[in-house]
């Protein structure tokens, strides 16, 4: 079914429209990080730098520990996401491979932790990460996330699509289960682990609350949280604290152009129930 | 099982008893890294909330004296948590309807695949790859009046003052649902998106024999169609809404005037700055409960019209 020349002109119209007022803030982030401190402070405000003016950028670094908190974001979502590749990929296998006495059982266990959010369980993983020493610690950052159901669910229902019978061969072939996992599994899974890679990285890279509950050092804060340090240090300089904005988004604004495929797959994995 | 059966076949017939502790053991190494961190950073401490919300604690959190179901009663007789539980219902309203008309919109704009499509939905899909500190820290310099790009657009389009919006108790609130429903509206819209691909040609091409209009077709099949995906998006988002922190934390801190003291902010407060662990444990059963809820009736719904269907 085709649509009329007028009806496409309109569909265009409307996309454009659409596209400014969704970019807009990103936009607006950005043009704002390209003025001069006098000129961002003006009202009527001025949307276009006049001249571009890339010095916000080097005042910010210089204002912030930006390249620290950046560190630390890129180190915990690492940790985080090998944590959950790793404990995601062994509990999917038992899952989908292995018979074992309370696998129905446990099914339903792992199914549960998703019916619980992170705010409610807050305050006594606090306290337990907190008398364990891991405060401001990357510990203490990563390791309440290393297991997920998510992940689980998206690995087990990945490899219940693979033939079985690559688990028979490899058994009468008498390759252990580690083996069959590790040189079969493993290299067969690569394109739903990437998109769990994708997904995870950019949760972990935007988490808020939990960090902001577990740092208080400047060393050991994370760019979500660093940020505010933008906003403190002078109330005016707004092209500072856009700025900050651009550079600690630079990161899954690039996993949005270059992976969005594994982006968007991965936020939905949860919707396709419906 | 492989390996097991054919020994079993061709040796001694090993009892079954043991054959299931071997399996047992065997799958062990598989499971034990997730069911230990589950255990450790999701069933002891939910248990551990329950458990925190019946005392009354020190400053360190240390259960100190039971009060059974006291700090319940006590919460819902304090004006400020009966607040903060309106305050979080109407902020639900606020984004989750306004989210998901707009959401349609986009996904129906988005939905013919023409020229140039890509981009148009990379650009839409944007939302979903931005943090709540960044999309905040913009919404701080959007809503600052002195500074304000938005108030600017806003006078000249519809004349209106320049609102300083974080300073009055409903425009505030107007503010931090501006900013989730901007967060929320890439993942709605990629998922009814989705949605709408899967709507059969044919149910369009016989309501186009019968001589409907787009509007028509909208009204009696599209939106039927994608209603399980249109039920799913609502309640992704009331969730959501229920679970809202950064955004508070960063705009408003709850002000003014307990205007913005939605439910998760305040169990911050009271836990982590009055240091009320018993009570702010509560608030968190509380918020657990009505979570828990939403997710069942999610489940029960999307399951029976899977199976009618």
């Amino acid at each position: 079914m085709r649509e009329s020349r007028l009806g496409l002109f309109f569909r265009y119209v409307f996309l454009v429209v659409a596209s400014l007022v969704v970019l807009f803030p990103i936009l607006y982030s950005l043009l704002i990080s390209l003025e001069t401190s006098n000129n961002v402070a003006t009202y009527p405000p001025q949307l276009w730098p006049h001249p571009f003016h890339f010095g916000s950028y080097v005042e910010a670094i210089q204002t912030a520990p930006l390249g620290r908190f950046l560190l630390n974001s890129f180190v915990m979502s690492a940790i985080i996401v090998c944590g959950q590749v790793v404990t995601s990929l062994l509990a999917a296998y038992a899952f989908v491979y292995l018979r074992f006495r309370g696998r129905n059982v446990l099914f339903y266990v792992f199914l549960a932790t998703m019916m619980i959010p992170g705010e409610v369980t807050m305050i006594p993983n606090y306290m337990t990460v907190s008398s364990l020493g891991w405060l401001n610690t990357f510990a203490g950052l990563s390791v309440p996330f290393l297991a997920n159901a998510f992940g689980i669910f998206l690995l087990r229902q990945y490899l219940m699509q693979l033939p079985y019978e690559l688990f028979e061969a490899a058994r009468i072939d008498g390759a252990s289960q580690w083996r069959f996992l590790w040189s079969i599994v493993l290299p067969l899974a690569r394109p739903i682990i990437s998109t769990l890679v994708v997904y995870v990285f950019l949760q972990s890279w935007n988490q808020y609350l939990w960090p902001l509950l577990t740092t208080n050092q400047t060393n050991m804060q994370t760019a979500q949280i660093g940020l505010s340090m933008l906003q403190n240090q002078d109330s005016l300089a707004w092209n500072l604290t856009m700025a900050g904005v651009v550079i600690i988004s630079i990161p899954t604004l690039l996993l949005l152009f270059f992976a969005q495929k594994q982006l968007v797959k991965g936020l939905t994995a949860g919707a396709i129930k419906g | 099982m492989g390996a097991t059966e054919i020994t079993a076949r061709t040796g001694p017939i090993p009892n079954n008893r043991r054959r299931t502790i071997f399996e047992f053991l065997q799958s062990m190494p598989f499971i034990l890294p997730a069911l230990i961190l589950f255990a450790v950073f999701f069933f002891y401490p939910i248990v551990k909330v329950v458990y925190l919300s019946l005392f009354l604690t020190n400053s360190q959190g240390v259960a100190k004296h039971f009060v059974g179901l006291a700090q319940y009663v006590e919460l819902f007789q304090s004006p400020d948590f009966v607040q903060s539980l309106l305050v979080t219902l109407e902020f639900v309203l606020m984004t989750v309807i306004p989210g998901i008309i707009l959401a349609l919109v986009l996904a129906l704009l988005l939905e013919r695949s023409i020229r140039g499509i890509g981009i148009f939905q990379t650009i839409i899909f944007s939302p979903i790859s931005m943090s709540v500190a960044a999309v905040s820290t913009i919404g701080l310099m959007a809503f600052n009046p002195s500074v304000s790009l938005l108030n600017f657009i806003l006078q000249r389009l519809f004349g209106l003052p320049n609102i300083n919006w974080l300073n009055h108790t409903f425009s505030s609130l107007v503010a931090i649902a501006l900013v989730t429903v901007w967060m929320n509206i890439g993942f709605s819209t990629i998922v009814l998106l989705g949605a709408l691909h899967n709507v059969p040609t044919e149910l369009y091409d016989s309501g186009r024999v019968d001589g409907t209009n787009y509007l028509q077709r909208l009204r009696y099949i599209t939106i039927p169609s994608i209603s399980p995906s249109l039920f799913f998006i609502a309640v992704v988002s009331m969730i959501g809404s229920f679970q809202t922190f950064g955004q508070v934390n960063i705009l408003t801190q709850g002000g003014p005037a307990g205007a913005t003291n939605v439910v998760v902010y305040s169990i911050y407060r009271n836990a982590f700055f009055n240091f009320q662990y018993g009570l702010a444990s509560a608030q968190a059963v509380i918020l657990f409960l009505i979570v828990l809820v939403l997710t069942l009736l999610q489940f029960l719904v999307l399951e029976r019209r899977v199976s009618y269907s």
